[in-house]
């Protein structure tokens, strides 16, 4: 695209003043992980290395971070499948019904939160014998398939039907079809999409309260316990802090394997 | 899997020859998945709306009526007017984002250097991974009115209210609009663009009239994400909006001792919610969800 | 997807939800009555731990070194009695009362404005309480009270006392306040920067101002109010919200507020305080003229535990002296064992929270559940039951 000179100027400095709206709460809440000042306070009234120390210590954090991330793994895993299987009947079926399923799957985001915890809250409790950690897996890859939905019809459009044709024209079954054709084109959105999921299970607080079972603390509920506590916010700054700064490769890593498929070459 | 050549009679050989029944083995897993285990909830939601409670220990009392909706929609209590002001954040929510991502996008997709590009758009989506708490903490310690980061660097603060919440709900969900909107504007060809500029239109007609149209389906992807997200809060609401209210709050504050009203006032941004989704169905763009 | 999709979706859910709720019109969900609860306590004798024990518990209630390896005495309860014990904290009265309602837990630590409820709603059972030694050295000033004891029959162990307190930004307030008139005035010079507490139970501090400004009323207990009065308070309430800066329900964002001076008076906690001045002295605390609303926490044990002797083993722990004392430091309140108040690491802490002196709390108002029948004794009128408080309060914040 040819780009005024003003143009690209204007749009880079565009996108120099949303990165400072990005980052500078998320360096806010690195300096504060060393301010002495229980309440936060700003400027901030001395700094301390014993929010970390404390923070390494934890037992609590290590495991509810390991509650999250097989809580994480597990809804991803359950959407990849749910998702793929969507994507694949109905990018590749014309058929009676074909909106209203798409609608469906949508619905779990598009509805907000609050909704679908109460709802789901509510059922599990009065009709399936209260909240377990199973009820809370259940619940984030109910909200996961979409993402990956998303990104795997997406894919499968752009892909059109001309391989698959092209597969079978040469005497490939549907099934050698797609494991031969079809997935492994897919792969790298699916991977896309299973960041996002993973992403979007990982931080989720509000279905999250409704669904977890006693007992069973994500991080996110960790940090929502320990928020309201004095004593513990400064840690609370520590596990973020940490988070911003671990997260940054992963995500990295997702998308150069998406680019490389979808890079405008 | 290497078959090449399915047996007659093999489960295959059915499947190749009935595409109803491989549709049918496709979507029973999911669908049987989200309609029991979400729209089965959602419709139970619904009905408990119909319901009451017992007034002192807040047990459901299964009979049937409909003063929980004739409460929330009595223009003399105040709910139509939090649906209203609901509303209206989820709606500047997803503007604002709107135009934030859509120049941030553009510089991704079509200026940044290629070898950078990942790295920018990993930068871009990061905050996503950062709690939703500390961020809305860290946002309450900026805009605090007495000292607070932006009174004191800036000299100004918005203080806590319906511009914070508004700030920083865009601030949480900018990221589900930048990244559709940034995979929209990749997957549109140079070419096309380039044959806009060999046509004489200049960035700015380009921009209109080839590139906008183009990504606009992605763009109301992205604002599903933003508008709906903004719609069902209440913790920043509680955190940054001063004594401001939305309808999630008050889903929140009144689940636990009279559900069927809570159910009421969740139908209200259902039906919001559903109305957004028939208002923007009408563009198709949904086919590009 | 086109238009007709959606909207046939829509009214689809909504005929199907019509469907339902006519059809089961006519049953009622069980245990819902308002009858006096009759259940008989545990006999006893408490024998081996069942091995398992489910604590429903306000944060800091029930420590297992999860959030800091140092505070920890679930640990020892657990080494002690062979009891495991799963904690599930909660943040609000009403998250407390809806989770015990739906079950799985074997004690909870109840504030009064959900103990009533619990019994009432037959969730929880009587608690012998010669079965829970330590019983002994609670202070008589919360024993076989409105909210915890139902005809004479206990309901749960007392554990520590608190009230709700006037906090003030010092910089703000030249002089130390003695009254509410600031948070509830018109004119008040804290017009803005007023925090109130975010939850229906606040309408009580209404009328603990009402009693005192407007005796006509004939407010005598707070919790207990007829149609009248309680339009009165909720009139008083209307008039507060023009001053309010941001009610809290988090005392973490109160104390943050009231340190950097964006709050210049509210009402909280004297752990509240506490925590805005580990920066300096920035924030004080009174308890007002008029008197104050407080709180009374009860350990109760659910109506079909399991784990009975699990449950009576930690009731007896959890108020036994050392164990009251860490909790009323960690917590910040005054413990309910008279012997935990030489135990405390900070020797000040029950003369800073006025645990031994009775007459402080004779003008703090602990929270009870409202209820139809008037918890101050009269019966010419009926009183506004808890539900309305809920539904006049999210009215009030809604608006």
């Amino acid at each position: 695209m040819i780009l005024s000179r003003t143009a690209k100027w204007t749009l880079g400095a565009v996108f120099a003043l949303v990165m400072l709206f990005i980052y500078v709460p998320l360096l806010v809440v690195v300096v504060n992980s060393f301010n002495v000042s229980l309440t936060f306070q700003w400027p901030p009234p001395g700094f301390t290395m014993e929010w970390w120390a404390r923070a390494i210590d934890n037992v609590g954090v290590r495991e509810a971070l390991l509650t999250s991330v097989g809580v994480a793994l597990i809804a991803t895993t359950i959407a990849l499948v749910l998702g793929t299987l969507t994507a694949v009947a109905l990018t590749q079926y014309a058929f009676f019904g074909r909106q209203s399923i798409s609608l469906l799957i949508i619905l779990p985001i598009a509805l907000p939160g609050i909704v679908t915890g109460v709802a789901l809250n509510t059922m599990f409790t009065s009709w399936l014998g209260g909240l377990t950690y199973l009820t809370l897996v259940v619940a984030h890859a109910t909200f996961c398939i979409v993402v990956i939905f998303n990104n795997a019809s997406a894919r499968l459009r752009r892909l059109g039907g001309n391989f698959v044709e092209a597969s079978m024209d040469l005497g490939a079954t549907r099934t050698t079809t797609f494991w031969r054709v079809t997935f492994p084109n897919m792969r790298s959105a699916l991977v896309a999409g299973a960041v996002l999921a993973f992403g979007l299970s990982f931080d989720e607080i509000i279905v999250t309260t409704f669904t977890a079972g006693p007992g069973i603390q994500t991080l996110p509920l960790w940090i929502f316990n320990n928020l309201f506590r004095p004593q513990q916010a400064p840690i609370v700054n520590v596990v973020a802090a940490a988070l911003i700064l671990v997260s940054i490769l992963p995500l990295y890593l997702a998308q150069r394997l998406s680019d490389d498929q979808t890079g405008d070459r | 899997m290497t078959t090449t050549e399915a047996p007659a009679g093999s489960p295959a050989a059915f499947l190749y020859r009935h595409p109803r029944a491989r549709l049918t083995g496709l979507l029973a897993l999911p669908m049987t998945w989200l309609v029991l285990l979400y729209l089965v909830p959602i419709v139970l939601l619904f009905v408990t709306a119909f319901w009451t409670t017992d007034s002192f220990t807040g047990n459901l009392q299964r009979t049937f009526t409909l003063e929980n909706f004739a409460r929330v929609l009595d223009p003399s209590q105040p709910f139509l007017t939090t649906a209203l002001r609901t509303l209206a954040v989820a709606v500047s929510v997803t503007v604002v984002s709107i135009i934030l991502a859509v120049p941030l996008s553009l510089f991704l997709a079509k200026i940044a250097q290629p070898r950078w590009r990942p790295l920018l758009v990993a930068l871009v989506v990061t905050p996503l991974w950062a709690s939703y708490l500390v961020k809305v903490y860290a946002w309450r310690t900026m805009l605090n009115p007495e000292g607070g980061f932006l009174e004191s660097t800036l000299g100004f603060s918005t203080g806590y209210g319906w511009v914070a919440v508004v700030v920083v709900l865009t601030y949480l969900w900018l990221p589900y609009m930048v990244l559709p909107v940034y995979v929209g504007m990749q997957n549109v060809p140079p070419s096309l663009l380039d044959a806009s500029s060999d046509l004489g239109a200049r960035s700015w007609r380009t921009f209109r009239s080839v590139l906008l149209p183009l990504v606009k389906p992605a763009i109301i992807a992205g604002s599903v994400f933003t508008f709906s997200l903004s719609l069902g809060d209440y913790i920043t609401v509680q955190l940054v909006g001063g004594k401001a209210q939305m309808l999630g709050n008050v889903v929140y504050g009144t689940f636990a001792t009279d559900l069927p009203f809570a159910a009421a006032i969740a139908s209200l941004t259902v039906l919001i919610m559903i109305g957004y989704l028939a208002a923007i169905s009408r563009t198709g763009a949904l086919e590009n969800l | 997807m086109r238009f007709k999709h959606v909207t046939a979706l829509g009214v689809g859910i909504a005929a199907a939800s019509l469907a339902v709720a006519g059809c089961s019109s006519s049953s009622t969900s069980g245990g819902g009555s308002s009858a006096a609860p009759s259940a008989s306590a545990y006999a006893g004798p408490v024998g081996e731990g069942e091995g398992e024990l489910n604590v429903l518990a306000w944060p800091g209630y029930a420590e297992d070194g999860s959030t800091d390896p140092k505070v920890d005495w679930v640990t020892p309860f657990e080494k002690e009695t062979g009891c495991q014990v799963n904690v599930k904290s909660f943040a609000t009265s009403n998250e407390a009362y809806d989770l015990m309602r739906k079950g799985g837990y074997d004690v909870v630590s109840a504030s009064g404005d959900a103990s009533l409820r619990l019994v009432y709603g037959g969730y929880v059972q009587p608690v012998n309480t010669s079965l829970v030694p330590n019983y002994a050295d609670i202070f008589s000033g919360l024993k076989d009270k409105q909210w915890n004891t139902v005809d004479g029959v206990n309901y749960g162990i007392p554990h520590g006392r608190g009230a709700n307190l006037l906090l003030f930004n010092k910089g703000e307030n030249k002089t130390e306040p003695t009254s509410w008139k600031d948070m509830w005035e018109s004119n008040s010079p804290a017009k803005g920067k007023v925090s109130p507490y975010d939850d229906a139970i606040y309408i009580a501090d209404a009328a603990v101002y009402l009693m005192a400004t407007q005796p006509d009323l004939g407010i005598t207990n707070p919790y207990s109010l007829d149609q009248t009065q309680f339009d009165a308070a909720i009139k008083l309430l209307d008039q507060q919200k023009p001053l309010v800066a941001e009610y809290w329900a988090d005392y973490a964002k109160q104390a943050n507020g009231l340190a950097s001076g964006s709050i210049s008076q509210g009402q909280g906690w004297q752990l509240t305080a506490n925590v805005a001045n580990a920066d300096g002295d920035k924030v004080g605390a009174t308890k007002p003229s008029e008197g104050a609303t407080g709180w009374s926490d009860t350990w109760m044990v659910a109506k079909d535990t399991k784990n009975i002797n699990c449950a009576y083993k930690w009731l007896d722990y959890i108020v036994s002296p050392k164990v009251n004392a860490e909790i009323a430091e960690y917590f910040g309140e005054a413990p309910a064992n008279e012997k935990s108040c030489d135990l405390t690491s900070n020797e000040d802490h029950c003369a800073q929270f006025h645990a031994k002196e009775e007459d402080y709390w004779t003008n703090v108002y602990y929270w009870t559940t409202p209820t139809e029948q008037c918890l101050d004794g009269r019966t010419d009128v009926t009183c506004v039951p808890y539900k309305d408080w809920v539904s006049a309060w999210t009215t009030l914040r809604s608006a």
